[in-house]
């Protein structure tokens, strides 16, 4: 006879509030876990996009996206002649914000040359960029419609097609569009000495031809070290592996998070054990004239402390299970992506089951300390 | 009834107990010698503060002796220290206890009150129903079966708990004030049952007692006075 059960029925309602209660204190550990996983997968978006095994970018910089780079437009050629590349494509990055529709847009501007390596990975409707110019790929982030005409540094474009989840680091979604107009934008957006001294360049409209790093394949049976360690002999580039760039991003843009968010949840998960051992010890002393009498009438520690225990872990379960179930369903409404990762969530399921063991200790030992004989009293 | 053993069921001597220690302290046990037989039903009796509830607590191994020796069922419990390591056990083979309120669990129904001391005592769930059925039955509560204990009148809550007193076949049965709660009516009806067990089973049953409409249904009565008996 299980007498956590049989309690837990008796006061059904009460249970199941306290443990949706606790569930919504849950939920939000959970989903911030969820937002530090969609931060880390957002930072990565962007680079990982190219699917490149290979960076090229100006030396002494960890660019494109820790610091700035700035390369000739013509190092695409170098690279594509190493020994082992297969492929290569020159690209800019830049943030914006646009005035769209009577709304501030912020935009994060992906350059590449179409028939080249660095376009979005899945085009999700329309098509991708043609020869032409003035064409925009925009992630559906941007609340941008195919056919639709946004103004861009004094350009016109229009969209041709959509991607879904591409963002920066920061959150902006994505537009991609050819090398040529994103090099222009980048020019007209400049502060206007650099504008000046760059106009000096070759290219006749004034903006020259400068990209922010050449992003390359590497022939699946050449070790990418060695052709790294090639492109890294040229003076004024540099040259990074794909985990490289990853690791740079991860910790320059992704640790101060981490640890920001790895403390509050460790604060939130302290308050949930408080709460949870609170909650334990109410529990506890509403049943004390019953634990008194289940002592009195025979029955051993062990079944006194294991109807504390399964009520204390039924608890942490149900409110478990009604946080992860919340956060599920809410994941997609947050601004910012929530990646939810059954380790994740299994992570927090275990420490739940230790939390309620140890939040019941109070509880068993006030559970333990009652008298018997206060079973016959009153 | 064919009289078989001769011996006490609990027996004492110089039974004592006193609460707190230096100025704070209470005698209230001050040397005890009872022989309770079996098949008896005695009557506890005593001003307030006598030491009734002590001496049962006694008995039933809830509290601890501070002097003398106290036998049960003709094995040495208590002789200057527990002389059993498993008090809650002994509790549950030997002794039952009936409460003035009756203490049911309130989150078990009327029928699991009971079978809750029979599946501790490790008897399966099937059967310790059919003999939960049975003591309610006996008890004449058997149409309350399913009911929760808030739901009972007095009487039938007090007739519960006898069932679950009764469950494991204990030979000594505790009662303190067990009808001061029910009317003179019940109270008879309780009584007859308890003297029932006590011959049916040759079990011990002590009833502490301020309740004079009870006192014509005992064997024995002992008086205590300021933790001594007076007379018995
Ligand atoms: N836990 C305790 N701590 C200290 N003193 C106690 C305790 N329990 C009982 N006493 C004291 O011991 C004496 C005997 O108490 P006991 O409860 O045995 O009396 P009683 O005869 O059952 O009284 P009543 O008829 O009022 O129930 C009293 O003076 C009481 O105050
Ligand atoms: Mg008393």
């Amino acid at each position: 006879m299980n007498l956590a059960i049989r309690d837990i029925r008796h006061n059904l309602g009460r249970f199941l509030l306290t443990s949706i209660g606790l569930g919504l204190l849950l939920g939000v550990v959970l989903s911030m876990i969820g937002i530090y996983r969609g931060l880390v997968a957002d930072a990565l978006s962007l680079v990982r996009g190219p699917g490149a095994d290979l960076w090229v970018v100006e030396t002494g910089t960890r660019g494109p996206f820790a610091e700035g780079s700035r390369i000739p437009g013509d190092t695409r050629e170098a690279v594509a002649r190493l020994a082992g590349v297969t492929e290569a494509g020159s690209m800019t990055f830049q943030s914006l914000e646009a005035l769209h529709r009577g709304r501030k847009l912020r935009l994060q501007v992906v350059g590449h040359e179409p028939d080249r390596l660095g376009g979005p990975a899945v085009i999700t409707e329309g098509r991708g960029l043609a020869r032409g110019r003035f064409e925009l790929i925009a992630d559906v982030k941007t609340g941008l419609v195919l056919g639709e005409r946004i103004a861009l540094g004094g350009d016109v474009f229009t969209v041709v097609g959509l991607t879904r989840g591409a963002v920066s680091s920061s959150g902006d979604p994505v537009v991609w569009m050819s090398l040529r107009d994103s090099q222009v934008l980048q020019f007209r957006l400049s502060p206007a000495p650099a504008r000046r001294e760059a106009a000096r360049g070759p290219v006749a409209t004034g903006a020259p031809d400068t990209v922010n790093a050449v992003v390359a394949r590497v022939a699946a049976n050449v070790p990418v070290e060695s052709v790294t360690e090639a492109a890294r002999r040229w003076k004024h580039l540099a040259a990074m592996t794909q985990d490289e760039q990853e690791t740079i991003l991860t910790r320059s843009v992704v640790e101060k998070a981490r640890q920001q968010i790895g403390l509050f949840t460790t604060v939130l998960l302290t308050v949930s054990t408080v709460i949870i051992a609170l909650i334990i010890y109410t529990m506890t002393m509403d049943k004390l004239k019953e634990i008194a009498t289940l002592k009195l009438i025979g029955a051993p520690d062990g079944r006194i402390v294991g109807l504390i225990l399964q009520q204390a872990l039924a608890l942490g379960l149900i409110g478990f299970s009604a946080g992860a179930t919340l956060i599920t369903l809410v994941k997609d409404h947050f601004p910012r992506r929530v990646v939810m990762l059954p380790e994740d969530a299994m992570a927090l399921g275990v420490i739940v089951v230790v939390v309620c063991v140890l939040a019941s200790g109070l509880g068993v030992r006030l559970a333990l300390k009652v008298d018997p004989a206060t079973a016959l009293g009153s | 009834m064919t009289e078989t053993s001769p011996a006490p069921l609990v027996s004492m001597r110089g039974l004592a107990k006193h609460y707190g220690e230096g100025s704070a302290r209470v005698d209230a046990l001050k040397g005890v010698d009872l022989d309770l037989m079996p098949g008896e039903v005695v009557g506890l009796l005593g001003p307030s503060g006598s030491g009734k509830t002590t001496l049962l607590n006694l008995i039933g191994c809830i509290a601890e002796p501070s002097g003398g020796t106290l036998l049960l069922d003709g094995e040495r419990i208590w002789d200057g220290r527990w002389l059993r390591p498993d008090l809650r056990r002994l509790r549950l083979e030997k002794i039952g206890f009936i409460f003035q309120f009756h203490n049911l669990l309130p989150f078990l129904d009327v029928t699991d009150n009971v079978a809750l001391v029979l599946d501790m005592a490790g008897i399966p769930r099937r059967p310790a129903i059919e003999r939960a059925h049975e003591l309610l039955d006996y008890l004449e509560v058997g149409h309350r079966k399913t009911a929760r204990p808030s739901s009972l009148s007095g009487g039938e809550a007090q007739r519960v708990a006898i069932a679950r007193a009764l469950a494991n076949r204990p030979r000594i049965i505790l009662a303190d004030e067990p009808t001061a709660a029910l009317d003179g009516q019940r109270a008879g009806i309780v009584m007859d049952l308890l003297r029932k067990v006590a011959v049916d089973r040759h079990a011990t049953v002590v009833v502490v007692t301020h309740d004079e409409k009870i006192y014509d249904r005992f064997d024995h009565i002992f008086t205590l006075r300021d933790g001594r008996v007076v007379d018995g």
